[in-house]
């Protein structure tokens, strides 16, 4: 379990999070939602420590995670994985070599091991055979997919994922999601994924959290979310006029 | 503000170089891209700085034997100045202004690229010491192969000298022999390669800095790039006039 404990963030004179305090469970997907510039993605990058808080505490576990070195902060780090919103994969290695960085960074199998790793992962997000490939040669839903495999390659117990869904058609973008879910719930890990993708939210929201304007403006799960009258999340769900004319006609239709 | 600056500036370069000079997490890994940097840097120079030193042994021998013209010195002497101008100072700082322009370039372009497209975060994130794994292996790459590319280009230089004034008849092969031979002082190679190494560290360390702070969009990326140059040139120079005054005194 991950938990933020009155979370305030500002760059220069600018308040970005403003006493976050929130919590993310094992075993279930963790999705920050909200608006562009609601603090969503700064949120992320404190939970992975890539920013300090302004003030507050982040807690793995029974862990202050600021609180630690910079050596046992790379040893909570060796057990996060995290994909990124454009996938970060490095340009100048191929999706096997991609997937093999970190093992060959940190552990001590043998060539072959590592391999059968490798292709294990790749087995995992559908990918197989693609390891020759390099990442300008293959789709950008299949980039994501070696994002993952190289996000999960070290067992992760905490998986963190930035608009996973982004540049992706709705099909896509739905492997994506159900991927993401099936691995955490095989793996029994910590995901924490940031998205506006409405469908991410209803399909795979186990505990969702919403910010606005820097706040948290509601926290449940995909089921309440229907159901609640909290206005900044009817605002943020029904916001294009599509989902609106939906929401109506259900209404209309009781 | 412009000191204030420059400590902000110094104090970063300072504390990135002391990440970048940790234990490394897996020696293999830092072999491997050390020995990769090592043929960028030397292999892919080698031609730049031949083609440079040939010139500059040239010219300064063209120069020198039209300052010679008509006055008493032994024309010997052009082959004599050749030598250590070239082994004390030209070899050393002109190529390495050049390797600032080609390598240093390229090293703030690839760490810059890497911090804008999330690779550094995404090694951070792996736990990778990303300042040691980024920076490390460039500078023990450089350190190694930038001595050998200055005595390869003295050597050539000297040649230049020989070529640009042997076969146009301004001095007899055995004058400019002579010359390479007289007065020849051990200590201005090992000078030649104090300064080999101090600006190989200046012309790798402060592109790294530029390219590993960028922030923003690819014109942040290009100022770094040009940043990266003109501050090594500027230090590459400051460098060679101090190292002057240290080992000549």
């Amino acid at each position: 379990m991950i938990r933020t404990e009155d979370i305030f963030k500002s760059f220069d004179e600018t308040e970005v999070l403003k006493g976050i305090t929130t919590e993310f469970y094992k075993g279930k997907t963790n999705l920050i939602i909200g608006r562009s510039g609601a603090g969503k993605t700064v949120l992320l990058k404190l939970l992975v420590g890539l920013l300090e808080p302004t003030s507050g505490k982040v807690w793995y576990d029974d862990t202050d995670f600021f609180a630690l070195d910079r050596k046992q902060m790379r040893n909570i780090r060796m057990e996060v994985g995290m994909l990124f919103q454009a996938s970060a994969l490095f340009d100048s290695m191929t999706v096997e070599e991609n997937i093999r960085f970190p093992l060959d960074m940190f552990s001590t199998l043998t060539l072959k091991e590592k391999r059968q790793q490798v292709d294990k992962c790749l087995e995992r997000v559908n990918l197989e055979g693609a390891n020759a490939n390099f990442p300008s040669e293959i789709s950008g839903g299949m980039q994501k997919r070696v994002g993952i495999a190289r996000a999960i390659v070290l067992d992760p117990k905490y998986l963190f994922c930035d608009e996973p869904n982004s540049g992706l058609d709705p099909k896509t973008s739905i492997v994506i999601d159900e991927l993401i879910r099936d691995i955490t719930i095989e793996k029994n890990i910590t995901t924490i994924i940031n998205t506006h993708d409405m469908n991410s939210v209803m399909e795979i929201g186990d505990n969702i959290v919403l910010l606005y304007q820097g706040k948290l403006a509601w926290r449940g799960t995909n089921e309440d979310v229907l159901e609640s009258d909290n206005a900044t999340l009817q605002d943020f769900i029904f916001a294009s006029p599509f989902l609106q004319r939906l929401r109506d006609a259900a209404l209309k239709r009781g | 503000m412009l000191f204030k600056n420059l400590f902000h500036h110094f104090g970063r370069y300072v504390i990135m170089l002391g990440s970048a000079f940790s234990k490394p997490e897996r020696a293999s890994m830092y072999y491997k891209e050390t020995m990769r940097q090592m043929n960028d840097i030397g292999i892919g120079s080698l031609f730049i700085v031949c083609l440079i030193a040939i010139f500059i042994g040239a010219v300064t021998a063209v120069q020198f034997s039209y300052q010679l013209d008509g006055t008493l010195v032994p024309v010997y002497y052009i082959g004599y100045v050749v030598r250590d101008m070239t082994i004390i100072e030209l070899a050393p700082t002109f190529t390495c202004l050049v390797l600032a322009g080609k390598v240093g370039s390229n090293i703030a372009a690839e760490i810059g690229g890497m911090r804008q497209k999330e690779h550094i975060d995404a090694m951070e994130i792996m736990g990778v010491n990303t300042a040691a794994y980024l920076i490390m292996p460039k500078v023990i790459a450089a350190l190694i192969v930038i001595p050998m590319l200055v005595a390869v280009g003295a050597f050539i230089s000297i040649i230049g000298g020989y070529l640009a004034s042997v076969p146009t008849g301004v001095m007899a092969d055995a004058d400019y022999i002579k010359g390479l031979r007289s007065f020849f002082d051990p200590f201005n190679v090992t000078m030649m390669f104090i300064k080999a190494l101090v600006f190989s560290f200046i012309l790798t360390t402060v592109p790294a800095y530029q390219g590993y702070h960028v922030r923003g969009g690819s014109i942040e990326l290009g100022q770094a790039s040009t940043n990266a140059v003109v501050f090594s040139d500027i230090l590459i120079l400051v460098a060679d006039y101090l190292l002057a005054v240290v080992l000549t005194s």
